[in-house]
This record gives structure tokens, C-alpha cells and sequence, in this order.
């Protein structure tokens, strides 16, 4: 566990981001791109490249799936939430006596309550500090204010009313660019009275600053990329049950990193390690936004210990919108430069990050802003330089990696804009732009001006397929003839480049656990068997794609294998699963464990048929001897000896586990086609089509991955069109429920077209990179790019996501056009 | 998200309700589809002390043709009048706003009766009806009365009906001979509010306007026609001067709120657009297009 540190301090690059890259990694020869799915397997082993239909979806689609709400325990009690009707307000008083004197009501846990043991504040995964019930003050609307314990939940919500509070209001920074100037300071029981949390910069400044000294065309622009909320369907909740006969505490909790949350606890709360059991249950979405810990979480668990029964506590929709970490919510200033021939050389930013009343990122520890740097995206320019700071703002902590690995969404549409509008200015068609400027496919492993390696790419090829598909010449000639017309139609492109697979230990961890990721294998004596892992599955289908890559290993059948993750009394300990890291590290480790037990399985194989190992060969699911393949034994043959008929010397069994530290991170990709038609009358924006084609290196399974996709697609429409976190001057959230946090359905949704190519990465056991929210990074600026471009011949040149028909309506109207 | 504590009926008869309302008067509620009234309870913002569920009376689901007029059950669903062949066969308005209330989800519990009583100026029906002129009849412990659409919106969230009365039929009058009917919404996305919409019936002789009236959705504090808006159209060839005349006068006459949906300015525009646009689609149908 790293000692916390004080995030007001600033944080410069020389001691934040060293680069930790220049070892090289994985092949420097050129890997190939094909289209074809890599099947070796036949369909009753279902190993990698087959489209099997997720095992556990029959649970799921018959409402069979246990969340946390469907957890009951005898003797259980309900706690609900009092919280602040302001955003920034002393508290004077709480008054708890007449919600005590309600029958059933049991407890009013407050934050003196809490501040008797030590609990009143907690780390956040930044190592900065957040308040779990406040005892001096409140910072942000909505915030956790009192807790109370009750009989039944009817009973507990109704005493929440019965609770009086007294406030009195002090001045609200909803600006961040306000907060900068320190006049309110939010975070008043730090040393350093200040706003600001940390400053932090990557890349040459010099080298960025003489490519822009001489290149012949500069676009700048400021752009803010909204605050959005990940709005997953089932919202946040936990069972904590302390048994005090045994000192266990059971926390059955909505968590996308159980054995982290469980380390986390230990070193807060001061039970030991081995009587703490985090259990998470199906999950109905994360999305980043079950990383955190949140205050809700931590009372929950301390009214069990003190009560000495299970307690639950459900989250309702509003306040999992009003009070849970946000994502997003940068504030950029962006300049791109190119040389006299189109050629990009230079980029630059300046950013601001609101990071409301405490930093509460769920990223490495090393990285402040995430993996912004890898801003440069898909583009071969010459030096970058990237300048942030982040400050404190009246607002809900965060911001979480929403469907991203740790802020290249934000990255992603920064320069996919940016690029689109120099090739507008520039008058060159977007599509020849990016061909122009791409990283050509035998650069790859690819060095970026900000430090990172690239492992593999080939963005030519998939953006040519896209253009393919989408029919992009004759779309061009559509737009001439409809704007010749008067009609409003657009094309958008955005070639991202996504980083995922956090990470190598060298340079990535939480809280001081290092980012790698584990997988254990047990074959059964029948050849069935069970695979636990670090990570924890929200939805991304793990119970299927991890037994396909372990059916792929051993031949063993992928419905033979049980994959179980999420109870930290028997899953090997890991870092869950977010920023699309379960295929690059625990995926890793499922193969690599698995070529642990082939190892084994072939010593046995060699003593079951008389030979020597080197005389053995592997053929999809058995050990065969050389040029005599009718002597083999299959790998159920292997199992059932391992523990009937193992050599003598020989532990017994067939199991191995590996903790898979990833040498280099994963860089998927792909290139995103999007058409527009707007109505000039309105201001409304219409999707007419969609045409994704991504790159993840190779695929476990097509089907699962298209999901992904549509899904990812879907929540990258959001923010573009919809979604934003609104607060009033006074700091009051205005998006608290669904009826104005504005999630699109199908009816907005259009039919998204799909296709993929297959570059793998070099370095990755199976190939394979990361690939769930590459969709939700790539797909924004496709959007905003094509409205734009429905717009750029009336003058206008950016409109900041979410793009709604009132900004729209402005623009033409700006332009002069009435209807 | 959990409602606070409340008593619940489910009367049989509409006498039976009726005697009900008088028994608790105002701090007593009907719910119907619930789709309005939940969400206010379960937010807490509503708390009657008596629930009053019509669901279980039968008779009061029906679409039907009589005398001169269309008869819609107070507890017809929505999604009833979405699918009615009646509807879309002769009265376009209705079926244009059938399409876009709320969503799927919610037009299969929603009802008309609700949707009209809650005196929503964001709800749909009311603007609808206020075009076709509607009738709407209460009964209450004297018998049933005839309220006047124009007359029964009173103030947001307040209708004409008294404590003790029950809304149970709505009356659109059957469009004669050159008329049409339009409603043009537009929306952020399904199931959200209208920006603004615009319901407009008229009637055509030739290319002239000889009746229209026009209700305007989500633009004022209490449901409103836009009269001016009318009297741009009455007794005028429609031209495109004339279109954007009622247009203007909509988006003048009408009084939106700023909110998430927009600006003052945005809706204003908004308004003169779309209600250019349901006139014209009412007029292409008046014409027989």
C-alpha cells in the first residue's frame, strides 16, 4: 500500500511519467492483417474464433441472475440515506431524535458516529481523501449526510424525512475555471488552501513548441468534453453481514474489483484480511462506475459490524445519478499543426480537469489524467506536448474510466476533431487526410511522441474496409447533390487508437497492487473443470470467452469448464475488470495457466503411453506421439490419470495458476463511419448509418465481440447526441433521473454495421487485445464529426458534444438560415 | 424512490369511486394508468393520502363512433388508440399524437382520461383535444356534465373537474367533409417531453381555410390554443406568406420556460417550425393528399 499523498502538491513530469516504455516489446517484424477468424478448433470444443452463444445467458434472459438485490438474509436490516440538499454548506446540526423514536428504526449513523472510530474519511483510488459522512460540512449536492438503519426499507425512507438537519450555506464553485482563481476554497481541511489538485505534463515542450514555429497551418480549438454518468441498469448496492461469533464480514457489493476493495477495507476498517469476504454477484453493468468505493458501501458495512446483522442497501436511480462518480468532465484547448504538403507535425493542449470535490479516478496510480497522452491517436506527427490541471470543484467525486481505458475517450475525441478540422480547413477530403497521416503498418511497434508503444496497427486497411462497406465515394456525391439542394447531410470519420490491458507492474498500479491479473485451472478427474479469475465479469460475457481460450489451450470442451470470479475466498486475487483489461491480463493468464497443465499433461502422457516427451506432439486436445498419432492420450485421458495413475515422484492433479503480468499494454483500433442528416428547421440530427470496423487482434469470439460493439456503439451515441451531467449555479443536479439524463434507446439507436480486421498483438499469448470500449472511444467524434461536416459549408467548424437540436438550431441560425 | 405511506381502493363502479372522492376529498387521488402519478409519489413530490384505483371498473375502455362524434373511454389505453383502425382511418390528428406519447412501455398502461386529467401542458392530449374541440364528461355525485375542452384546464396540474368528480368520456367531434388534421412533435428522444408541438384541425375549401383550431404542447404554464395562429389561417389561401404568418403568431402568443430542453428563443423558433409543419401536413390531408 502506497502512503497517500497530498494531491494538492504538483506533480511534474519528470517524477510522474518517466519513460517506462524504451525497453522493446513483443516483435519488431511487421504483423500481418488478415479477415479471416482464426478457428482451429472443431464446434464441440469450441475453442477461440467460434461464435458460441454466451453460457451465461440462459441464467440472465430467465431472470435466474442473483444481484445484490436479490440477496436476503435472515434477520436483515435496510439503511437509507439522508442526504444534502446542497452543493456546499456547513452543517450546523443534525437532529436524529425523531427518527430514532420511529418504531423499527434501529440506528442514525452520522459522521461524529464514524469519527469516534476513525471512519469519517477514506482514501479514494487516487490516494486523495473523500469524506464518508461529513462532520464539518458538505461539498457537493446530494452527498451523504446520515445514515439510517431500519427494520424494513419502507421504514427507513420514511425516517430519513424525520431527520433535520441544519446548513447553512456557504458560496458554490460550479466553474472549474473559476475554482482556479481560489476565492471558495472547496477542500478547506487540506494544508494547502487551494482548489487546485495536481498539475501534470507529458511530451516536449520545446520540440512541440519550433514544429509549431514553422508549420504552415495551425487549428486550435476549446472543446469540453461533458461530464456523463454510466447509468448502468442496476444501480449500486451491497449486504454487508458480520457475523460476530466468528468474526467474519461477509460484503456481498455491486464491485468491479473484489480483491482490491477487500485489501482497501482491510487496511481502513483494521479487520484482518482473512475475516474479510468480498462476494460480487451478477452485476447488471459497471462501466467504470462500480470501481470506486462509495460512502454508501462503507456505512453499510460499518452498521453491520456494529449491529452485528446483515444490513442492505440498495441505491435508488437518482441518487446513483446524482451522487456516484461521474466520467469525462475535461475542459480542453487544442492546437494542431501541419506542414505546407497536409502532413500533421505538431500537437498541443491545454487541459482542465474537473474532478468535483475529490479525486476519485479510478486510474493508475502514476497517471493523473489517465492515458490521455496517447492524444496523438492514430497519427505519425513529430512532437506533442500536453499541459493539465486538475481542480476541486463543488461536485460529486471522480471521474471514473467510463467504457475507457482512463480518459482516451476524451483523447480520442480531442484529435479525431482536431484532425477532421484540419482537413477541412485544409480543404482535403477526411478520409485521404487520415490515409495521409496514419501510422504506415511497418512502423509498428510504433513510438509515440508521448512515450508509448504501439504494438501492432494497420489503419490503412481498416479504414479502407470501412469506406468499403459504407459506399464513402458515392456518399460524397449524395452530399454534393443534396447540399446543391439546400439539404443538410454529413460524413464523419474518426480512426481512433484505443489503449487497453492495464498493465504492466513496472508502470501501472492501484493503490500500490500492481495491474496484473490472474487465472487458476482445476481438471476434475472426469476432465471437466473449474477456471477462477481475478477479474469480475459486468456483462462481458467471461464465463464463455474465458473457457473458449482455455478449450483452445487443452481441448477440453468450453462447456466443460465452469469459470467462476468475484468471491475472494477462492478466486486468485486480481484487479477486476475495467478499461478492457480482462482479455489482455486475466485472458492472458488463462492461457498461460493453461499451457502449465499441457506442460504437466504431457509428462503424464508420456508415462501413460511409454515414450519420452520429446517424442510427444500436441494435436487440439491430445498428446500424440510422433509420426504414430493413433498412440495418444486425450487430454480427459490425461485428467483421469492424474489422479489415478500419475508417475511416481509426481505431485497428483491437474491444476496451475498464473498471475500474468503483461509486458506492454494492448492498442486496438478501428476506423468509424457515420452519416448525418440534419433538419434545418429543428436543429434535429439524425444517424442515417453507422459502419464500425474494429481491430482487436485476434478474436475469441465473434459473436460476443459484435456485442460489445453494438453495445459500446450505442453508449457512444450517448454523450455525442444526449447525455450530460447538468448542474445550476447553486451546484444542484439537473440530470437526476432518466427523464433528463437523457439515455438513447433503440428508437435513436440506427443499425450499426460492423466489421472487423485482424491484426494481432505481438506480444499477447493468444494474440488478442482488449476490445469493449473501443466502441464508446471511437464512436463520439464519428458523430460530431459528421454533423460538422453537414455544417462546414455555412461556416460552421466545431460544436461541442452532446450535440442536442437547440446548439444545432443555434449554428444555422448563426448562419442565417431560418428553416 | 419509495412512496410514503398511503390508503388503497379499487372500487368496482364508478359510483362506487364517485362515493369514494366524496368520502376523502382532496387528499384522495385516482390513478389510472399511473404513469404520471407514481413517479410524483415515488419521488414523494405526491402524497395523497388515499389511492382511488380505477382500474378494476369495467366499461370505461372503449373507442366508438356515435352521433356525430368519437367516444373514448376514460381508461382507454394508449396504445388502444395507437392501434384503433378507427383512429387512423378518420381522425389523423389523434393518430399522429398516438404514435409519439411518451413510449412503447408506457402507452400500454397510459390512458387518455390521465393523460388529459393530470393537466399536464407537456402531455400531449391536451393540445390535441384542444384542436379537435373536445368534450370531455364528468360524473359526480348529481349525475354527469359536459365540460367544454377550452374550459377545462384551469392551471398547470389543475383541472375543472371538482374533488368529487370523475372524468370518464372524451368526445372529438367527427371531422366533416375538407377537413385535416396534423400533430407535429418534436422530442430529444422517445419517452421524453415535446420540445414543442403543435396539433392543428382545419378545414379547406379549395386552397382556402375556413375553420381551424390549434393547440400548442409543452410551450405554455397551462395547456393553450394558439389563436393568433388561427386567425392567420382563417379565411386565407395558404400561401407560404400565410404559413409563416401563423408560424410567427405561434411562436409569439406561446410562453415556454427555459429549461434542459431548451431556450426561450429555441422554442419560440421551434414552435413557428413546427406548427408551419403540422399546418401544412393538415392541409395536404384536408386536400385529400
Amino acid at each position: 500500500m502506497t502512503t497517500f499523498h497530498d494531491p494538492t502538491k504538483p506533480k511534474h513530469v519528470a517524477d510522474r511519467f518517466e519513460n517506462k516504455h524504451a525497453a522493446p516489446v513483443g516483435s519488431s517484424a511487421v504483423v500481418a492483417t488478415t479477415e479471416e477468424v482464426r478457428v482451429t478448433t472443431p464446434p464441440e470444443i469450441c475453442g477461440m474464433g467460434h461464435r458460441m452463444k454466451r453460457k451465461e445467458d440462459p441464467r440472465f434472459i430467465q431472470g435466474k441472475g442473483r444481484y445484490i438485490d436479490d440477496i436476503k438474509l435472515p434477520g436483515m436490516l435496510y439503511m437509507d440515506i439522508v442526504r444534502s440538499p446542497y452543493a456546499h454548506a456547513k452543517i450546523l446540526n443534525i437532529d436524529t431524535s425523531a427518527a430514532l423514536a420511529m418504531p423499527g428504526v434501529l440506528a442514525v449513523i452520522t459522521g461524529k458516529d464514524l469519527a469516534a472510530h476513525g471512519l469519517h474519511w477514506m482514501p479514494t483510488l487516487m490516494s486523495d481523501t473523500q469524506m464518508v459522512l461529513p462532520t464539518e460540512k458538505v461539498v457537493y449536492y446530494a452527498q451523504e449526510v446520515a445514515c439510517v438503519i431500519a427494520t424494513s426499507r419502507y421504514i427507513a425512507a420514511d425516517a430519513v424525512e424525520q431527520v433535520v438537519v441544519d446548513y447553512e450555506p456557504l458560496d458554490v464553485v460550479v466553474d472549474p475555471y473559476k475554482a482556479l482563481d481560489d476565492e471558495v476554497i472547496i477542500r478547506d481541511d487540506k494544508e494547502l488552501k487551494t482548489n487546485r489538485i495536481w498539475h501534470w505534463e507529458v511530451g516536449d515542450q520545446a520540440a512541440t513548441d519550433a514544429v509549431f514555429a514553422n508549420a504552415a497551418h495551425v487549428v486550435k480549438q476549446y472543446m469540453h468534453i461533458p461530464r456523463i454518468h454510466v447509468a448502468s441498469i442496476e444501480t449500486c448496492g451491497m449486504v454487508a453481514n458480520y457475523n460476530p461469533a466468528t468474526g467474519k464480514m461477509q460484503l456481498y457489493m455491486t464491485t468491479q474489483a473484489p480483491h482490491a476493495i477487500r485489501t482497501v477495507f482491510a487496511l481502513v476498517s483494521g479487520l484482518p484480511e482473512h475475516k474479510i469476504q468480498v462476494i460480487s454477484p451478477d452485476i447488471g453493468g459497471g462501466f467504470g462506475g462500480k470501481v470506486p468505493v462509495y460512502p454508501g458501501y462503507v456505512v453499510c458495512a460499518v452498521a453491520s459490524l456494529l449491529i452485528g446483522k446483515p444490513v442492505k442497501w440498495i441505491e435508488d436511480r437518482s441518487e446513483n445519478l446524482q451522487a456516484d462518480s461521474f466520467a469525462r468532465d475535461y475542459h480542453l484547448e487544442a492546437e494542431l499543426a501541419a506542414d505546407a504538403d497536409g502532413k500533421i507535425v505538431g500537437l498541443r493542449v491545454n487541459g482542465l480537469a474537473d474532478h468535483g470535490c475529490a479525486d476519485a479516478a479510478a486510474n493508475p496510480s502514476k497517471f493523473p489524467a489517465g492515458l490521455f497522452s496517447i492524444c496523438t491517436g492514430s497519427y505519425d506527427l513529430q512532437a506533442a506536448h500536453v499541459n493539465f490541471d486538475a481542480v476541486y470543484t463543488n461536485k460529486p467525486p471522480g471521474g471514473v474510466a467510463y467504457r475507457c481505458s482512463f480518459r482516451v475517450t476524451e483523447a480520442v475525441q480531442m484529435i479525431e476533431r482536431m484532425a477532421d478540422m484540419m482537413a477541412h480547413d485544409l480543404n482535403i477530403d477526411p478520409a485521404e487526410f487520415r490515409m495521409k497521416n496514419f501510422i504506415k503498418q511497418d512502423a509498428f511497434p510504433y513510438k509515440s511522441p508521448t512515450g508509448w508503444e504501439y504494438d501492432s496497427g494497420n489503419y490503412h486497411a481498416a479504414l479502407r474496409k470501412a469506406m468499403d462497406m459504407i459506399g464513402y465515394e458515392d456518399l460524397r456525391r449524395e452530399q454534393a447533390e443534396k447540399r446543391a439542394r439546400g439539404e443538410l447531410m454529413g460524413i464523419g470519420i474518426s480512426s481512433f487508437t484505443e489503449v487497453v490491458g492495464a498493465g504492466p507492474s513496472r508502470d501501472y498500479d492501484i493503490l500500490g497492487i500492481k495491474m496484473f491479473d490472474s487465472a487458476e485451472i482445476r481438471i476434475h478427474p472426469t476432465g471437466k473443470a473449474i477456471a477462477r479469475f481475478g477479474t469480475k465479469s459486468q456483462g462481458q460475457g467471461h464465463e464463455t470467452t474465458y473457457a473458449q481460450i482455455i478449450a483452445e489451450e487443452l481441448g477440453l470442451p468450453a462447456n466443460d469448464i465452469e469459470v467462476e470470479e468475484g468471491d475472494t475466498d477462492t478466486a486468485p486475487y486480481g484487479l477486476g475488470t475495467y478499461a478492457s483489461r480482462s482479455t489482455p491480463t486475466a485472458g492472458a493468464a488463462a492461457a498461460m495457466a493453461a499451457r502449465k497443465i499441457k506442460a504437466k499433461a504431457k509428462k503424464i502422457a508420456a508415462h501413460l503411453l511409454e515414450v519420452n516427451e520429446d517424442d510427444l506432439e500436441w494435436d487440439v486436445n491430445k498428446w500424440q506421439v510422433k509420426g504414430s498419432p493413433e498412440q495418444a492420450k486425450t487430454i480427459q485421458e490425461i485428467a483421469f490419470a492424474a489422479y489415478t495413475n500419475h508417475p511416481q515422484g509426481m505431485e497428483a492433479g491437474l491444476e496451475a495458476t498464473d498471475y500474468y503480468d503483461p509486458p506492454n499494454l494492448t492498442f486496438p483500433f478501428g476506423s468509424y463511419i457515420c452519416v448525418v442528416d440534419v433538419d434545418s428547421g429543428t436543429g434535429e440530427v439524425k444517424v442515417r448509418r453507422f459502419v464500425a470496423v474494429d481491430d482487436c487482434g485476434n478474436i475469441i469470439n465473434p459473436l460476443v465481440v459484435e456485442g460489445q460493439i453494438h453495445g459500446g456503439l450505442t453508449m457512444g451515441l450517448a454523450p455525442a447526441l444526449f447525455e450530460e451531467i447538468v448542474y445550476d449555479e447553486n451546484g444542484q443536479c439537473l440530470t437526476g433521473t432518466l427523464a433528463d439524463y437523457l439515455l438513447p434507446t433503440a428508437v435513436e439507436s440506427p443499425k450499426w454495421e460492423t466489421g472487423h480486421t485482424i491484426t494481432p498483438s505481438p506480444h499477447h499469448p493468444i494474440g488478442a487485445k482488449g476490445v469493449g470500449e473501443s466502441p464508446t472511444v471511437g464512436a463520439p467524434p464519428a458523430i460530431a464529426n459528421a454533423v460538422v461536416d453537414a455544417l462546414w459549408h455555412l461556416g460552421v467548424r466545431h460544436i461541442d458534444i452532446p450535440i442536442t437540436p437547440e446548439k444545432v438550431w443555434q449554428a444555422l441560425r448563426d448562419a442565417g438560415v431560418t428553416e | 424512490m419509495i412512496p410514503g405511506e398511503f390508503d388503497y381502493h379499487s372500487p368496482r363502479t364508478l359510483q362506487e369511486a364517485v362515493g369514494l372522492l366524496q368520502q376523502h376529498g382532496d387528499g384522495a387521488k385516482i390513478v389510472a394508468g399511473g404513469q404520471s402519478l407514481i413517479p410524483a409519489m415515488r419521488f414523494r413530490l405526491a402524497l395523497p393520502e388515499v389511492l382511488i384505483d380505477i382500474n378494476t371498473i369495467d366499461g370505461l375502455e372503449y373507442i366508438r363512433e356515435d352521433d356525430g362524434h368519437l367516444m373514448i373511454g376514460a381508461l382507454t389505453r394508449e396504445s388502444d388508440l395507437e392501434e384503433s383502425a378507427l383512429v387512423q382511418q378518420k381522425y389523423h390528428l389523434l393518430a399522429d399524437a398516438a404514435r409519439v406519447i411518451a413510449d412503447p412501455v408506457v402507452r400500454n398502461r397510459a390512458t387518455v382520461g390521465g393523460n388529459l386529467a393530470h393537466a399536464d401542458p407537456a402531455n400531449d392530449h391536451p393540445a390535441v383535444m384542444l384542436a379537435y374541440n373536445a368534450e370531455l364528461i364528468a360524473l359526480g355525485p348529481h349525475g354527469t356534465r359536459a365540460i367544454p375542452i377550452d374550459d377545462f384546464f384551469v392551471d398547470l396540474f389543475e383541472n375543472a373537474l371538482a374533488d368529487n368528480e370523475i372524468l370518464t368520456e372524451i368526445r372529438i367531434p367527427t371531422p366533416g367533409p375538407g377537413s385535416g388534421g396534423a400533430y407535429y412533435k418534436v422530442e430529444r428522444k422517445v419517452g421524453d417531453y415535446a420540445i414543442s408541438a403543435t396539433a392543428v384541425q382545419l378545414t379547406m375549401n379549395g386552397n382556402t381555410c375556413t375553420a381551424a383550431r390549434i393547440g400548442l404542447t409543452n410551450v405554455s404554464a397551462v395547456p393553450m390554443r394558439a389563436t393568433g395562429a388561427e386567425q392567420a389561417l382563417i379565411g386565407k389561401p395558404i400561401t407560404n406568406e400565410v404559413l409563416e404568418a401563423a408560424g410567427q403568431a405561434a411562436a409569439t402568443e406561446c410562453d415556454p420556460s427555459p429549461d434542459l430542453r431548451g431556450s426561450v428563443a429555441y422554442k419560440r423558433d421551434l414552435t413557428r417550425v413546427v406548427t408551419k409543419r403540422a399546418i401544412r401536413q393538415a392541409v395536404e390531408r384536408a386536400q385529400g393528399g
